[in-house]
């Protein structure tokens, strides 16, 4: 209970008068740094409300005398850089490429926004350098589905593969066992005569039938000697490189229920220059034609 | 400064009410905004609840802790944007319970990785991640595709939605196996589907029996696709 405020005498200090069993509290107040700061802190935050959004409202929240808004930094932002790209960018835009491949400087600049574009954007499918991945081609390689000049990867890249876009790529493949277009045996001829054309030796057995039926089904998009076609994206069978895997088993699994790969249409994510950026880079990754 | 300190320690029962005061104070200053939420959550047009593959995706989304590697929030940043595209809006996580916009970025954000890459290599990317991105950390989720999706509680999960606000109307909720079903059938006819839910993807899955993959990967497919930011209606989106 309160007793007499006095001085203790040990430390020299002031008790604050209350008394426990004989046990009496020193009066030490909070250091003035401390509670300047403090008030300096509540003064901050008084100016903030005030120079910045804050308060809710009924219609809306108070907007702050300064009117910042981190969208409209962000626009202005990402305008800035636009406009200092625009040099670049609006010239790769309406160049064609191989006036960009002839400004050595574009090129540069083109080079560069294509691999960064890449390994974010591609990347997680065609790999690292394009080096392709089971069931995603490999763009190193030069082994074209769909055509590997600059115009036919950037026609590819704008709007994808069976990706929904009107003007995207599209072919299909007969599902030849899960619709009983072959019959199981017969399936199994042609795997033997494709086998042949993937480079796996026929091994005394006899391919004909396999050929004769190949020519008959296959011929069409994947060519007479298995070639290719790609005005219908019919992949080259006579290659060592496969989507889908490179033995019997996996030619069998494709001719019965085959697997066709989907590539997003790219225009809706990415403006027309860094779209031609990318072809450029890609076209430069080894397998550009 | 104005009470002596002494002058509150002795008597209990001012003490008591500035306490309360103060106490008040923190509780108004929070709860108040969430009474002008809708001046908050600026109305976008796009924005539909989940459909019911997505929604349990969603729940297998949330039940393997993708949130604890992948956050779900573009923010208002430039290099944000650039990489990821637009910035997130508060509309775009209107229908999540919980939101999941995350606080680690261990992976990519995934706000708006729908139609980003094709669902064939979500398959294989979950099953092992490591088979197409090598330099990947991620865990391998090969047990979801042989995992079937339990549909038993479907409806309830989507009238507890509704109860929190989700506008799952009646004719959803009666359709909801039916449109499960579909969205993980390629050759099914989907128009009702996407009638009932705009630009839901349809997945490779099997229909009969849809895994819980082929629900997670409808959901991931629909992430931050909902809103065309070309639409004229949404560009001026400053709240």
């Amino acid at each position: 209970m309160p007793t007499k405020v006095e001085k203790d005498s040990i430390t020299g200090h002031t008790t604050t008068g209350h008394e426990w069993d004989g046990l009496k509290e020193l009066n030490r107040p909070l250091p003035k740094w401390w509670l300047y700061v403090m008030y300096a802190t509540i003064v901050w935050a008084i100016c903030w409300m005030v120079l910045y959004p804050s308060w809710p409202g009924i219609h809306g929240y108070f907007h702050g005398v300064l009117g910042y808004s981190q969208r409209d930094k962000v626009d202005a932002d990402v305008a800035a850089v636009a406009r200092q790209r625009a040099g670049s960018l609006d010239r790769i835009k309406v160049l064609s490429f191989d006036e960009i491949r002839k400004d050595p400087q574009l090129l540069a600049v083109a080079q560069t926004a294509g691999r960064i574009t890449f390994a974010n954007n591609c990347q997680p499918c065609h790999g690292a350098g394009g080096g392709g991945n089971p069931g995603y081609p490999a763009l190193a390689a030069g082994n074209w589905l769909w055509g590997g000049t600059l115009p036919d990867i950037q026609q590819t890249v704008t709007h994808g593969i069976r990706s929904g876009d009107p003007d995207a790529r599209q072919s299909q493949m007969p599902r030849f066992g899960a619709d009983g277009i072959l019959k199981p045996e017969e399936i199994q001829q042609v795997a033997d005569y494709v086998a042949t054309l993937f480079g796996i030796p026929a091994q005394g057995k006899d391919v004909s039938a396999g050929q004769k039926l190949f020519t008959e089904n296959c011929a069409i998009c994947h060519g007479d000697a298995g070639q290719g076609n790609r005005e219908v994206g019919g992949p080259r069978l006579a290659s060592r490189a496969h989507l889908y895997g490179s033995d019997r088993a996996a030619i069998v699994a494709q001719v019965t229920n085959p697997r066709m790969g989907v590539m997003p249409n790219w225009n809706a994510r990415l403006d027309e220059a860094t779209i031609k950026s990318v072809a450029l880079y890609v076209h430069s990754l080894g397998g550009g034609e | 400064m104005f009470i002596r300190h002494e002058t509150l320690e002795k008597n209990a029962f001012l003490f008591l009410l500035l306490t309360l005061l103060t106490i008040a104070i923190g509780g108004i200053v929070e709860v108040i905004p969430l009474f002008t939420i809708e001046t908050t959550v600026e109305p976008v047009k796009g924005v539909r609840p989940y459909s019911p593959l997505e929604s349990r995706g969603r729940d297998i989304y949330v039940r393997e802790g993708c949130y604890v590697c992948h956050s779900q929030m573009i923010r208002a940043l430039r290099d944000e944007v650039e990489r990821y595209g637009h910035y997130s809006l508060a509309a775009e996580s209107m229908y999540d319970h919980p939101f999941q916009w995350g606080s680690k970025r261990i992976g990519p954000d995934l706000a708006r990785v729908g139609g980003k890459y094709s669902s064939e290599w979500h398959y294989a990317h979950l099953t092992n991640a490591q088979s197409v991105v090598p330099e990947s950390l991620m865990p391998h989720y090969a047990f979801l595709a042989d995992t079937p999706l339990d549909t038993d509680d479907l409806v309830n999960r989507l009238k507890a939605q509704r109860t929190v606000g989700v506008p799952y109307t009646d004719e959803d909720i009666a359709n909801a196996l039916a449109d499960l079903r579909t969205q993980a059938d390629p050759s099914a006819d989907n128009t009702a589907l996407l009638k009932r839910y705009p630009k839901a993807v349809t997945v490779p899955g099997n229909s009969t029996a849809p895994t819980e993959m082929d629900a997670l990967v409808a959901y991931l497919q629909v992430l931050g696709t909902m809103v065309d930011f070309a639409d004229p209606a949404n560009e001026k989106l400053r709240q």
